[in-house]
């Protein structure tokens, strides 16, 4: 039997109070919102905290999916199984309902959140990569206030964040723009495992000029789940194969996969490149219109 | 600490520790052993139950977390005696051999079939996809959830005569 070290715990009741407990029970306390991520890690004692704060009544501040102006609003606490049923978000970005599709199983899917998943840190996590290709913006609150982060610089490592220990992550924001598509791609040995490699891709085209692009690389070792080079070569490029498979054969050489029971180094740089080719031509496909 | 959770209409109040998992609170606690433990890992699914009308999977869940909340079990499936359909058509096709990943495997489907009367078989594989059965008699647990939703639209039902091995 897998059991985790002791530890205490408190449920909040409001945003404040969760905040407030943060601030009580000092750097060792931990928040738990679905907590398939941290459970199994507390499981296995690889994380031992001293306290747990559980956020999980907090549904009507933390949980809702909106646009908000120009942004579409994802709380930090919606299910992915509230994500992949959102037609909102699938509106705006597909790339979501390809992405939470393939993340874990329907059952995890349930209780795990988009939050929990992106404050883990994951190496492996497919949402850091999402929002990474959009280049979205995280709300974090503290004591000291609430301030903005793009999630390009919410990771400062493996199962590292920049969130301080008191702090709570509220809700992610993506903006929209006018002329775009995005989309998903992953390999994944079986449901619910984690990705031998996966990409995200979004792009903006002017006719048949990429105006702009976002990429996103998880499981191979791209520094903050981003390809900057990649997305350099391709902006004010034709939207064509040969500059997708040209910024993807770049996002696959400036990665660091590591060998590992999924595969070996030369196996995950080769899904890296063709992986990116795939999601920049199906996010391409998707800002003409030619595909749901 | 003391938690109480709705356990299948019942109010089960237990004085516990907060690293108690939910699949443990109910077997141990309750004594509901319906309910299995196998991985420990949130892999194999045979531990699914509702938690506030959702199927979860019950070992990566602390009990302190449903404090107050309303949980359904494998007990709480049939109606007054009367077996759910899911439970029917998992007798009716054959739908268990060993039967260890059966109480994960009526939670889903009855989940399933609320959500969507009508699924497709590919439909029921994606909704199952979370849960092993290694006795890999997975056909066969497709075909009963399959009877389940026919029973249920009042169509024919798959007669219970017909070999299993016809279809596979």
């Amino acid at each position: 039997m897998q059991v985790p070290a002791p530890f205490t715990y408190e449920r909040a009741t409001s945003v404040e109070h969760a905040i407030e407990l943060l601030g009580q029970l000092g750097p060792e306390a931990r928040v738990v919102a679905g907590g398939h991520s941290l459970i199994p890690m507390m499981k296995l004692r690889l994380a031992r905290p001293d306290a747990l704060v559980d956020i999980n009544d907090l549904g009507a501040e933390l949980a809702q999916i909106r646009v908000d102006g120009d942004a579409l609003v994802i709380g930090a606490l919606a299910r992915h199984a509230d994500v992949l049923a959102s037609a909102v978000v699938g509106e705006h970005f597909p790339i979501f309902h390809d992405a939470e599709r393939v993340i874990a199983d329907p059952v995890v899917r349930n209780f795990g959140t988009v939050g929990g998943s992106l404050c883990q840190a994951d190496p492996a996590e497919d949402l850091a990569a999402v929002f990474a290709a959009l280049d979205a913006v995280a709300v974090l609150r503290g004591a000291a206030g609430v301030r903005e982060v793009r999630v390009r610089e919410l990771h400062v490592g493996p199962y590292e964040t920049v969130l301080a220990p008191d702090e709570l992550m509220l809700e992610l924001r993506v903006p929209i723009r006018p002329g775009g598509g995005s989309a998903y791609e992953k390999v994944e040995r079986r449901v619910g495992d984690y990705p031998v490699a996966a990409a995200g891709a979004a792009v903006w085209l002017d006719g048949d000029t990429v105006r702009d692009v976002g990429i996103g690389l998880t499981a191979v070792g791209a520094e903050h789940f981003t390809a900057p080079a990649a997305e350099e070569a391709l902006r004010g490029q034709p939207a064509t194969e040969e500059s997708f498979q040209a910024a993807a054969r770049l996002a696959a050489e400036h990665c660091n996969p590591s060998a590992d029971q999924r595969g070996p180094v030369d196996y995950k740089r080769h899904l890296a490149a063709e992986l990116t080719t795939r999601a920049l031509r199906r996010a391409a496909a998707r800002a003409r219109g030619q595909e749901a | 600490m003391e938690v109480s959770i709705n356990i299948n209409g019942t109010a089960e109040t237990h004085d516990v520790e907060p690293r108690l998992l939910l699949v443990h609170f109910i077997r141990e606690k309750a004594g509901l052993r319906g309910t299995h433990w196998g991985c420990d890992t949130s892999n194999c699914g045979t531990c699914v139950v509702w938690l506030d009308g959702k199927p979860v999977k019950s070992c990566t869940v602390f009990a302190a977390m449903a404090d107050g909340h309303e949980v359904r079990t494998v007990e709480g499936l049939d109606q007054g005696g009367q077996l759910d359909p899911v439970q029917e058509g998992f007798m009716e096709c054959h739908g268990l051999q060993c039967g260890f990943c059966t109480p994960g495997m009526l939670m889903t489907a009855r989940a399933l079939l609320d959500a969507n009367p009508d699924p497709t078989d590919p439909e029921i594989r994606e909704a199952i996809s979370g849960q092993l059965c290694r006795c890999t008699g997975y056909e066969n647990i497709v075909r009963s959830v399959r009877w389940a939703a026919e029973k249920e639209a009042g169509g024919p039902v798959t007669e219970s005569e017909t070999p299993v091995e016809a279809k596979a």
